[in-house]
């Protein structure tokens, strides 16, 4: 029998026309793989969220091979001696059997934990990003709304989460979610005894908050996030303005292979950063918090930070409880049930609401730069500054204990604070987007400050503009339009000097030799002027 | 009242009046004064026997170590303290019943004497050595007594003989001490500017000190609330479990302030490196 020949050359050929040939793949995949991304640093913000989510899903995975989602009472006999003979529940044992005994499951728990903090906090930076440039405009409204919903449902997935392990922390803000419950009138105390099956705590809450947090919300998460990307290749990414960049077209690089690898690198970059985070930074030490007991609520006990801010508001809320016949409206309404509710829901309508306001049924595929839209950048200050002042008032004692603060001062800070700096955020970013629209338009019609200053004859000193543009008879710049992209405002932006120098620290390339005018032949010799001096 | 006559018109129905006859004046007028001086020497034998000890004070000598403190107060503490420690209005309490494990703790921490008034005094360099603060503490406990630190200077349980007392001690702690100091002992803020000072280099004196006399805005844990056994365990579980540096989490424990500092963390560190990284491998402008 003779050996058939088997050229390895033609084997990946012959195996991709195979499988071609059965699943018809190539027509898809070719379009998927030629699939044109714009590249920008700040478009790769929202992949650190879906990276950290990859992340939750995989280290959460490990998780549940060890935890215990239980409150049956048991007594810790484990190799934590500060808690040794403890009583406390199957779910905060099991916690503790996982940071200590199970190879590598503190660093897990950490990681988890670390991987929830930056997936929240990418995508407020990302949600930041699409805001201020336009991205959220039509056709994009749904996803933008979409995303808004993909942050409630972090917020949930990450309070269901921290209180898993039924530790101090976990359970004094569980207490807190009670209490934010029961403030709601009429329906209050339905809704919380329907939560926790009866009085607080019960024996439920914890079964119950597990199967919130390890299927239905991420089930939720994962699948909207799916729809978010791909309402993201359907509808195709935003760009920026700039040369050859159109409303109707795509400028950048293709999906395979430039833009796959680089969110490759992209993905093990963040995935690194998260293990840093988690090895060299503790969080979370529910060993200290002891098992959950009501009576022991320690100081400094906060939510994680996306959801401080909920706590600022209520911490702020002046003491006004409201009497309505056998009814009662306490405080914590106001901020934790119609604030939260409002701040989650109004952002939602943004787009449709900026749409309104301006009458623009145009569709954009082109990024607005934020200076061009004042009012907007100043909505988006106004909002911003109201988050941090309510987060900085939610961890207002921690503030007040280490830079020796009153912590009535902070309190009354925050209330003044919440009301006055919005307005002033509003105000002055306005103003800063104005100037640099002025400035724009000042190059653009009288072209880059050299810094060359002439004396004219007469005595006159005058700045020498370079014209960006043609000009006229006069040798004055003919005014040119704005294109809604980076005017060059030095002279290495146009040619002239010595060009930019790439790198971030360090020049990462030899710089070029500025260019020489022939008529101004550079300064040589030794220099053989005297100083001036009084003649004394 | 040295005369007997309001005396001598008194009836007596004891062994005096069963007298038949009535006796002389003169008599009458000697018996009255000797049962006045009998009646006075009893009363004020009864007196000097049955009362209070402190009051006899003023005229008993302090010893030789509370002298030398008595020298300190009045140059140092007299001002805001008062002279005899009976405190000054509006500028320091009284120091009478405070005991020597007061001074101990507030002058050894350098609490004592105070920067300026406020809401707090707060921890400094020590103002006066060792024995300073000794002759300090001992002038102010023969002047008013109160609680005393344990004279066996036993502060800590000793884990190998009873290995229990580091988790009794944690239960205690997160029962009593972590609603201000929470529950790392990173301290925390109380109403106006006063707060719970961290315990990270507090030593077992010091705490079994703060918790017998509760300083400043400490409530009092007297031994009737937490017994000396108890004290202990929370000192055992303070010093080894949260001072010792017991973070198995990493290198970095962010003062284990909770989710304040780790929030901080995420953006100062993880975003910061990450929207680095953006910039590194993708397009600037």
């Amino acid at each position: 029998m003779k050996r058939k020949k088997v050229d390895l050359a033609q084997a990946p050929i012959t195996f991709a026309k195979g499988v071609d040939e059965r699943y018809k793949a190539a027509t898809p995949l070719r379009g998927l793989l030629n699939k044109v991304f714009p590249d920008h640093w700040s478009f790769l913000l929202g992949e650190i969220a879906l990276f950290s989510f990859i992340i939750l899903l995989l280290t959460g995975v490990f998780l549940t091979l060890f935890f215990d989602p239980s409150m049956k009472e048991v007594a810790y006999e484990g190799p934590y001696s500060a808690l040794r003979g403890v009583d406390m529940s199957a779910a905060y044992e099991s916690s503790l059997r996982l940071s200590f005994e199970v190879r590598g499951g503190l660093f897990m728990r950490q990681m988890h934990h670390w991987a929830a903090l930056l997936f929240m906090a990418s995508i407020v930076v990302h949600m930041c990003r699409i805001f201020f440039t336009g991205a959220f405009r039509k056709p994009r409204e749904a996803n933008w709304a979409i995303g808004v919903v993909l942050f409630l449902l972090g917020f949930l997935a990450g309070f269901t989460g921290y209180s898993l392990p039924d530790d101090g922390l976990s359970g004094t803000g569980l207490r807190i979610a009670s209490a934010i419950m029961l403030s709601i009138p009429v329906a209050g105390t339905w809704i919380s005894a329907s939560i926790f099956g009866g009085e607080f705590p019960g024996h439920l809450i914890i079964g119950r908050f597990y199967i919130a947090h390890v299927l239905l919300i991420p089930g939720g998460l994962l699948a909207l996030i799916s729809v978010h990307l791909g309402l993201v290749f359907a509808q195709k990414h935003t760009q920026w303005p700039g040369p050859m960049r159109t409303n109707t077209n795509v400028v950048g690089e293709r999906m395979f292979p430039r833009y796959a690898l680089k969110q490759g690198g992209f993905f093990m970059a963040v995935f690194g950063t998260v293990a840093l985070m988690a090895g060299l930074f503790q969080i979370n030490p529910i060993w200290l918090f002891g098992p959950y007991r009501a009576s022991e609520v320690s100081s400094a006990s906060q939510p994680d930070w996306y959801v401080m801010f909920m706590d600022g508001l209520v911490r702020l809320m002046p003491n006004w409880q409201i009497y309505i016949g056998d009814y009662s409206i306490p405080p914590l309404f106001w901020p934790a049930v119609v604030g939260l509710g409002a701040l989650t829901t109004v952002p939602m309508f943004y787009p449709w609401i900026e749409a309104r306001r301006l009458k623009d049924k145009q569709v954009h595929n082109l990024l607005q730069r934020p200076r061009d839209n004042p009012e907007r950048v100043g909505i988006g200050a106004m909002s911003l500054a109201f988050f941090l002042v309510a987060t900085l008032s939610g961890g207002n004692d921690v503030i007040a204990d280490k830079f020796h603060i009153s912590l009535n001062a902070m309190t009354w800070a925050g209330r003044i604070g919440l009301l006055i700096l919005p307005p002033l955020a509003y105000y002055i970013s306005v103003r800063v987007c104005l100037g640099l629209q002025q400035h724009d338009r000042e190059v653009l019609a009288h072209g880059v400050e050299t810094g060359i200053i002439r004396r004219l004859p007469n005595g006159q000193f005058m700045e020498v503009h370079q014209p960006l543009g043609p000009v006229d008879d006069h040798g004055h710049p003919i005014p040119l339009e704005y294109g809604g992209w980076v005017v060059p405002k030095k002279m290495n932006r146009v040619g002239a000097l010595a060009p930019a120098i790439k790198g971030f620290f360090f020049p990462v390339e030899k710089p070029a030799e500025a260019p020489v005018s022939p008529g101004m032949p550079p300064v040589s010799g030794k220099d053989e002027r005297e100083e001036i001096t009084t003649g004394h | 009242m040295t005369s007997g006559s309001p005396a001598g018109r008194w009836r007596f129905r004891g062994v005096l009046a069963r007298r038949r006859t009535a006796p002389s004046r003169a008599r009458r007028r000697l018996g009255a004064a000797v049962r006045m001086l009998a009646a006075l020497a009893l009363a004020g034998g009864v007196y000097t026997a049955f009362a209070p000890g402190a009051f006899a004070d003023d005229t008993t000598q302090l010893s030789a170590t509370a002298q030398e403190g008595k020298q300190l107060y009045d140059n140092s503490c007299i001002t805001c303290h008062g002279r005899d420690a009976q405190g000054v209005t509006g500028r320091g309490p009284s120091l009478i019943g405070v005991g020597s494990a007061s001074v101990e703790f507030q002058v050894g921490t350098g609490r004592m004497p105070m920067t300026r008034q406020e809401a707090q005094a707060e921890e400094k360099k020590p103002q006066f050595d060792k024995t300073q603060t000794k002759q300090l503490g001992q002038y102010i406990q023969e002047l008013g007594g109160g609680p005393q630190l344990p004279s066996d200077g036993k502060y800590t349980e000793d884990l190998k003989e009873n290995p229990e007392a580091l988790a009794r001690g944690g239960e205690l702690f997160r029962v009593n001490c972590t609603s201000c100091h929470g529950f790392g002992g990173g301290g925390g803020a109380l109403s106006s500017g006063k707060y719970a000072p961290a315990l990270h280099d507090a030593s077992p004196e010091t705490l079994y000190a703060a918790m017998l006399t509760g300083p400043q805005n400490m409530p009092v844990f007297g031994d009737n609330q937490l017994t000396p056994d108890q004290k202990r365990e929370i000192i055992t579980y303070v010093t080894v479990q949260l001072q010792q540096d017991r973070d198995p989490g990493g290198l970095f424990n962010l003062g284990r302030y909770g989710p304040v500092t780790e929030g901080l963390a995420i953006f100062g560190v993880g975003i910061t490196i990450l929207v680095f990284t953006t910039l590194w491998i993708a397009g600037k402008s």
